[in-house]
């Protein structure tokens, strides 16, 4: 039978994403997710660790070797995208999105091969140490400092350290970027919650004094590390931004139905109508492109970077946008605290601002495509007719 | 976890391109007259891949046209679309459908494929556009044949076609998608007058078309008497995807002009204008590989409403290029003095001119959110046949035609 090609969708990813839909309707309804938003840690661990032992949602992107299930990037955006859609608590970005990326680009050393399988099978958590709210650059790595494997350094705004039970820290060592690990707990180790926007996704500031660390990567094979975490994550954040969006059109389009206003189904008024059709249009544009980063990511055909940018830029963009319009058609109804659109709301604008926004992605593709053109090379106009 | 997807698409694609090799081996692209290379590509099955054999295709899936496409062009072949769009893209799939036997689809496909017969669409009329049901063309009976006798307007190419697909009201007592009949007229008869319309670009690629007493066989109606709504949206659901639809590589089409004049003027730069590059950019991959999915889940049937989008997204797209692409030459954008008259050549190529100017693409691109649907009308289009939102309250679907108010 043939390799599967971009935008196929196989018969284990569809038994993927209603497994966890069906998940997601039992065990983490609406009533669960603000129960759970209430609590100290923010999510359940129990259930996280169903997550990851029975869905075995947490692991689909990790090789079977280093306790994975041996599938791609494409497999983890699926399942992003569904519990994205149902606002699934827990520290999916900083574990799945980030740490456990990184941890399989590093090199094989014991630390490592025994943290991997844990994380995957949800019986632990972790966070990346790093400045989250910009594109992947030189500058990652400055803001903590290693030397003989202390840290010491604060970043701020970091996803899910506060739940994280290991610190992976992107530092800067005598020779180049140190990726190194750390348990929460640790001496020298300060962990400050922040209030965050976002209710569903806890941020925290971190603080490193002189914390004794175990370093998983050096030099190349850390900047190597970090680059793919970074890229991984853009994916399953776009994913995520994907579901989302798609989940607030279904609700927005039922309530549309519904609704009437002057005798009639407020849908059928022209104005609420192309509202919704535009957003339909975006999310077909935040799915292919969340796709396509998603298999860059995973079989590296196109640039991976510019394919990640492509999606952070639309995504983010496109899942703001249909919030925002949900909340509006929705009229009051949907500005209130009772209603699910504000968690959406939040979330949209807290991953827009995630691994860069949708402008730092654009400057990103601009310096990736503007900046190399030659006026001569560029193919003579073609004029489209409609 | 990846387990692979239940297709064979793989080993079609093989073939597909293969076959198309194979002619261009024969027939080289560069050089071959264009019906010569043409007609071997509809003889073998190439021209619309997802026809059935021995009308032009192979019963494929319509999403490896694309393959054929790819190698004619790569090889420096022109593109049956642009010579004859309207017959190409809507006119082919209406009459595989609704032609009333094999012998007439293949005696109209084959000269359509080697466009040595260019085929216009007469739906528009004065009184009726987005509402083309609406429409007062009338088409009664005398023994075989049908007389027709009203007026169309922005019949794009009818100076140079031979047929056109013409919708007339055959029953003025009923509502008024249920009066309508479907013909296909030839245009070179008596009793068919064809005017050029010259549009805001100076040129004239559309027609005013006048039929008095034009004469069509009942042999040339598509679908039943009464039923011509039906085939009207077969042709206008290809219409959009046959629009919307092209895609080429990454940077490829309307955006590489922009990117070619930002590379020319540098002088011009602001960060301002390379965010809405850069954005405009993105917009257009994000259009490019959303086609690029459609084509790879598309199956041999017909397009479904979806080519709505990327009809809605294309148009929108071009005009904000064009938009972008004047902003940047500032004040030179204003200069401009040729609104000499040109009318299309026989191969519909007036706005693909290549000596047509950046002003001209540029007011040509306010017609992309009109032609083949307004935007206004896709967005309905969307909300109500994709996301099933409720119609608008209408006073005109039940009443027989003759009693609804127009103008
Ligand atoms: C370059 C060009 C080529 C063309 N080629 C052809 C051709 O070859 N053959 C052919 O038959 N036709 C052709 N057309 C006609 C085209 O399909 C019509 O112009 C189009 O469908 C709009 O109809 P109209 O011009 O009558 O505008 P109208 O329908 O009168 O629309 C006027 C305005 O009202 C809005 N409007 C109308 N109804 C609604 C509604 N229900 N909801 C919201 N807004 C609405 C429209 O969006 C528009 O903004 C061509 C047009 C152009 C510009």
């Amino acid at each position: 039978m043939a390799e599967p090609q971009e935008f196929d969708v196989t018969d284990e990813q569809q038994e993927l994403r209603a497994g966890l839909r069906r998940f997601a309707e039992r065990a983490h309804d609406e009533t669960v997710l603000r129960a759970l938003i209430d609590t100290g840690e923010g999510y359940d661990r129990a259930l996280w660790a169903r997550l990851g032992g029975e869905l075995g949602a947490l692991a689909l992107a990790v090789p079977e070797e280093l306790g994975g299930a041996g599938g791609t990037c494409v497999d983890q955006a699926v399942a992003a995208e569904e519990l994205g859609a149902a606002l699934v608590t827990g520290p999916l970005l900083g574990t799945v999105g980030l740490a456990v990326p990184a941890l399989v680009a590093a090199p094989a050393s014991a630390a490592r091969d025994a943290l991997l399988p844990e994380l995957a099978e949800g019986t632990r958590t972790a966070a990346l140490v790093a400045p989250l709210t910009v594109p992947y650059d030189a500058a990652t790595a400055a803001a903590v400092s290693a030397d003989d494997g202390r840290l010491t350094g604060t970043v701020d705004h970091v996803p899910d350290a506060a739940a994280a039970d290991v610190l992976l820290v992107a530092a800067a060592g005598p020779d180049g970027p140190v990726l190194a690990a750390v348990d929460q707990g640790t001496a020298g180790v300060t962990v400050t919650p922040r209030g965050s926007l976002d209710l569903t996704r806890r941020i925290a500031r971190v603080d490193l004094d002189g914390a004794p660390a175990t370093v998983l990567a050096t030099g190349d094979d850390a900047d190597r590390a970090l680059r793919h975490a970074f890229r991984t994550a853009g994916a399953l954040l776009a994913a995520e931004q994907t579901g989302i969006a798609q989940r607030l059109l279904d609700l927005t389009v039922g309530y549309a139905k519904e609704r009437l206003q002057f005798g009639r189904p407020i849908g059928s008024f022209q104005a609420v109508k192309h509202r919704c059709a535009d957003m339909l249009v975006g999310v077909e544009h935040a799915r292919t492109t969340a796709l396509h980063a998603a298999w860059s990511v995973a079989s590296g055909v196109d640039d991976p970077d510019l394919a990640v940018s492509i999606a952070q830029a639309t995504c983010s963009e496109v899942c703001y946008r249909v919030a925002a319009d949900t909340v509006q058609l929705h009229g009051g109804i949907g500005f209130t605290w009772e209603h699910p659109a504000h968690l959406y709301y939040k979330r949209a604008v807290a991953d827009a601002a995630l691994l860069g926004s949708a402008e730092a992605h654009r400057e990103r593709i601009a310096a990736a495509v503007l900046d190399a053109l030659d006026a001569g090379a560029v193919p003579a106009p073609k004029v489209a007719t409609g | 976890m990846s387990s692979p997807p239940t297709t064979d698409t793989d080993t079609d694609t093989e073939r597909v391109a293969d076959a198309t090799r194979a002619v261009v081996a024969a027939h080289d692209p560069r050089t071959a007259p264009r019906a010569e290379l043409f007609g071997a590509l509809y003889d073998a099955g190439l021209a619309w891949v997802h026809h059935p054999e021995g009308l032009g295709g192979l019963g494929l899936s319509r999403g490896l046209q694309a393959v054929v496409d790819g190698i004619v062009t790569d090889a420096g072949g022109p593109r049956m679309f642009a010579v004859n769009p309207i017959g190409y893209g809507m006119g082919a799939p209406t009459v595989v459908e609704y032609a009333p036997d094999r012998e007439q689809a293949a005696a109209w496909l084959r000269p359509m494929a080697t466009c040595e017969e260019i085929w216009c669409q007469l739906f528009s009329e004065p009184g009726a556009g987005s509402d083309v049901a609406g429409l007062a063309t009338s088409a009664v009976r005398d023994g075989d044949e049908w007389v027709l006798n009203g007026q169309k307007v922005w019949t794009t190419l009818a100076h140079v076609a031979r047929w056109g697909m013409v919708v007339a009201r055959t029953d003025p007592d009923r509502p008024k998608h249920r009066g309508l009949t479907y013909f296909v007229i030839d245009m070179e008869q008596p009793g068919v007058e064809v005017r050029p319309l010259r549009q805001m670009t100076g040129q004239a690629e559309f027609n005013e078309v006048y039929l008095h007493d034009a004469r069509v066989p009942d042999a040339h109606r598509l679908g039943e008497v009464g039923a011509g709504w039906r085939v009207a949206i077969t042709t206008l659901m290809n219409e959009r995807t046959a629009i919307g639809g092209v895609t080429g590589r990454r940077g490829s089409g309307v955006i590489a002009e922009a990117l070619g004049l930002w590379a020319e003027h540098p002088d011009r730069h602001t960060p301002v204008l390379r965010d809405r590059l850069a954005r405009l950019w993105t917009r257009a991959e994000a259009h490019r590989l959303t086609l690029a999915r459609a084509r790879r889940t598309a199956t041999a049937g017909q397009p479904g409403p979806e080519g709505s989008v990327s009809k809605l997204v294309g148009a929108e797209l071009n005009q904000e290029v064009y938009e972008f692409c004047m902003d940047l030459l500032g004040p030179d954008a204003l200069l401009y003095d040729d609104w000499t008259m040109h009318r299309a050549d026989g191969g519909g190529r007036v706005h693909a001119d290549p000596g047509s100017t950046l002003q001209q693409r540029f007011l040509r691109s306010r017609a992309n959110t009109i032609e083949g649907g307004t935007s206004e009308v896709m967005r309905n289009i969307l909300g109500e046949r994709v996301l099933g939102l409720p119609g608008e309250p209408r006073s005109d679907s039940d009443r027989p035609w003759k009693e609804v108010p127009r103008g």
